[in-house]
């Protein structure tokens, strides 16, 4: 069977608050899937749901063709943004705990947390404990993984690392389900959902989401001047070292800079994959 | 460099923190100190702002008054209301009693936190937090604005408005400084500072950086690690060959900025 995770027509309501709204979304054997969505978006609560945490209020979720349940959650690897560790514990017992909890009788700690196995997960630093984290819940060889926010707080080369990982059980079979805020990361998906308001808005790769969004870009020499203008007349711009980049209307804002003598080149550009994700979360921009 | 860092070392216990640093800060201009977890961008922040002592180096910063710091962790009062941090944040200031509520309204207003004011601050979401620990840090007009991972964990929506009272500010002629573990905002500095294990690894402005990446990189494909000075970036792997020389297979491709700060992290592990 090609589809591990499917979700039908999925809401959940909280009271009267709707906060996840009739999801459709399938995860695919071997593919990363990308979950983007600002805070409050519905993504953590449309995990819950995957995981069996919480039941929809309407649809359906299947996880390897059935609900979830204790049987899907054993072949299941799930990182969330507190990574599920216990902090009082080193981490050779928290690698025996959970094979004990998959009842599955444990492997020796794998080489790349190994120094550390002495160590109280506590004491590690956040990096080590995202590493520890994530070999933990590869252990059990998940054919689903869900990871929440992998990254936050990681530099550069910790999280080309991680994505190895990631990379590696997607190669193996595995389908993987990643949430992020971070746009260069969210390129690196085979597949991207955005979640605005509890709602599925756009579903694709990169290029697809972005589309024929574009955006202005500004060079002037008082780019200081026209980033000031710009941004008391309301435009959403940004400063990227001397140039400006402004998502909305390029004639509108030529004429602001123009009108305030100010001489700037303004070409319009492709928007790239943070420009377009705002500009279809925020309200609509000025000019 | 008007103020900042000039070859600071700091030691904690035995662990060296900072191991000769340098961050050049200057007003109208964005430094963006970038690293991950333990690279030592908070303990630069501190001696910056005063927080922490360096064994030697020269630190160059205003009068504390003209200072605005905010940490990676706080910033705020969580059991306080907006109006109530901005009110405090404004007495702790001395500021004047015009002063206080005409940069207050600004500040409510640009962060658009208007809607909130009666709101406690531990009830708002992560980003508007930030926002308002940012702007209880600019309302007496700092010189130096000194920013702590201001957008780690906030998302897309709030980061822009972020970066956008950030810009403003440094337009406005305040020098700024800011740590972050997204390579991507410091393609919006001024100068660039890539910090690891306390030591910086490389410094200058993006496009220098971005220059200044040796040898070669390329793109190939496959299950397997195609030379230890790989790394994965989506379905396919970039490889750095230091030399210049890409193995069978790597089809060579311009540097990006990422690709950039990956190659200065390799180069500066131990062992190379």
């Amino acid at each position: 069977m090609d589809i591990l995770a499917e979700a039908r027509g999925a809401s959940r309501r909280f009271g009267p608050v709707t906060v996840v709204s009739a999801v459709d979304l399938v995860i695919r054997r071997a593919e990363v899937v990308g979950l983007l969505g600002a805070n409050g978006a519905g993504k953590t609560t449309f995990i819950r749901l995957l995981l069996g945490l919480l039941r929809p209020s309407d649809g359906v979720i299947k996880l390897f063709g059935s609900p979830p349940s204790i049987a899907t959650r054993r072949r299941v690897g799930y990182v969330p943004q507190t990574l599920g560790l216990y902090a009082g514990l080193t981490v050779a017992e928290n690698w025996s705990f959970t094979a004990a909890a998959f009842r599955r009788s444990a492997a020796s700690v794998p080489e790349g947390i190994s120094g550390w196995q002495h160590e109280l997960v506590g004491g590690l630093p956040l990096g080590a404990q995202r590493q520890v984290a994530f070999a933990v819940a590869l252990s059990h060889q998940p054919e689903l993984l869900i990871l929440d926010e992998p990254t936050s707080g990681v530099g550069p080369l910790g999280r080309a690392r991680l994505w190895e990982g990631i990379r590696q059980s997607a190669s193996r079979g595995a389908g993987v389900l990643v949430t992020t805020h971070n746009m260069e990361e969210a390129e690196q998906c085979d597949r991207l959902v955005v979640m605005v308001a509890g709602r599925v808005v756009a579903q694709g790769t990169a290029a697809e989401i972005i589309g024929d969004r574009t955006v202005a870009e500004v060079r002037c020499d008082e780019w200081n001047r026209g980033f000031a203008l710009l941004d008391a007349n309301g435009f959403p711009v940004q400063l990227h070292g001397k140039t400006l980049r402004v998502a909305g209307n390029s004639a509108a804002v030529a004429g602001l800079l123009s009108g305030a003598g100010i001489d700037a080149t303004v070409e319009v550009v492709p928007a790239d994959l943070e420009e377009a994700f705002v500009a279809m979360v925020a309200k609509p921009a000025a000019g | 460099m008007i103020w900042g860092l000039d070859d600071v070392r700091v030691r904690r216990g035995r662990n060296v923190a900072l191991a000769g640093v340098t961050v050049p800060v200057d007003p109208s201009r964005i430094t963006v100190v970038v690293g991950g977890d333990g690279a030592g961008k908070s303990s630069c922040l501190e001696v910056l702002v005063g927080l922490l002592e360096a064994d030697s180096g020269i630190v160059h910063r205003p009068a504390k008054e003209r200072i605005g710091y905010v940490p990676a962790t706080a910033g705020l009062y969580a059991d306080l209301t907006v109006q109530e941090n901005l009110d405090f944040s404004a007495a702790a200031y001395r500021l004047s009693g015009r002063e206080r509520s005409q940069k207050a309204d600004q500040i409510v207003e640009r962060t658009g936190l208007a809607g909130a004011r009666h709101r406690l601050g531990g009830q708002l979401s992560g980003g508007m937090q930030r926002k308002l620990a940012v702007g209880l840090a600019l309302l007496h007009s700092p010189e130096l604005l000194v920013l702590d991972e201001p957008t780690t964990g906030v998302d897309p929506v709030s980061r822009a408005d972020l970066w956008r009272l950030i810009s403003a500010t440094a337009v406005d002629g305040a020098a700024v400084v800011v740590t972050t573990t997204y390579v991507n905002e410091a393609a919006r500095a001024a100068c660039v500072v890539l910090l690891e294990a306390g030591k910086v690894l490389a410094a200058g402005a993006p496009e220098d950086i971005l220059h200044g990446v040796p040898g070669a990189i390329g793109i190939a494909h496959g299950a397997d690690r195609p030379t230890p000075l790989s790394w994965r970036r989506g379905a396919s792997w970039r490889v750095w060959a230091p030399a210049g020389r890409l193995p069978d297979g790597a089809r060579p491709v311009p540097p990006d900025f990422e690709d950039a700060v990956i190659v200065a992290a390799l180069a500066g592990e131990p062992g190379r």
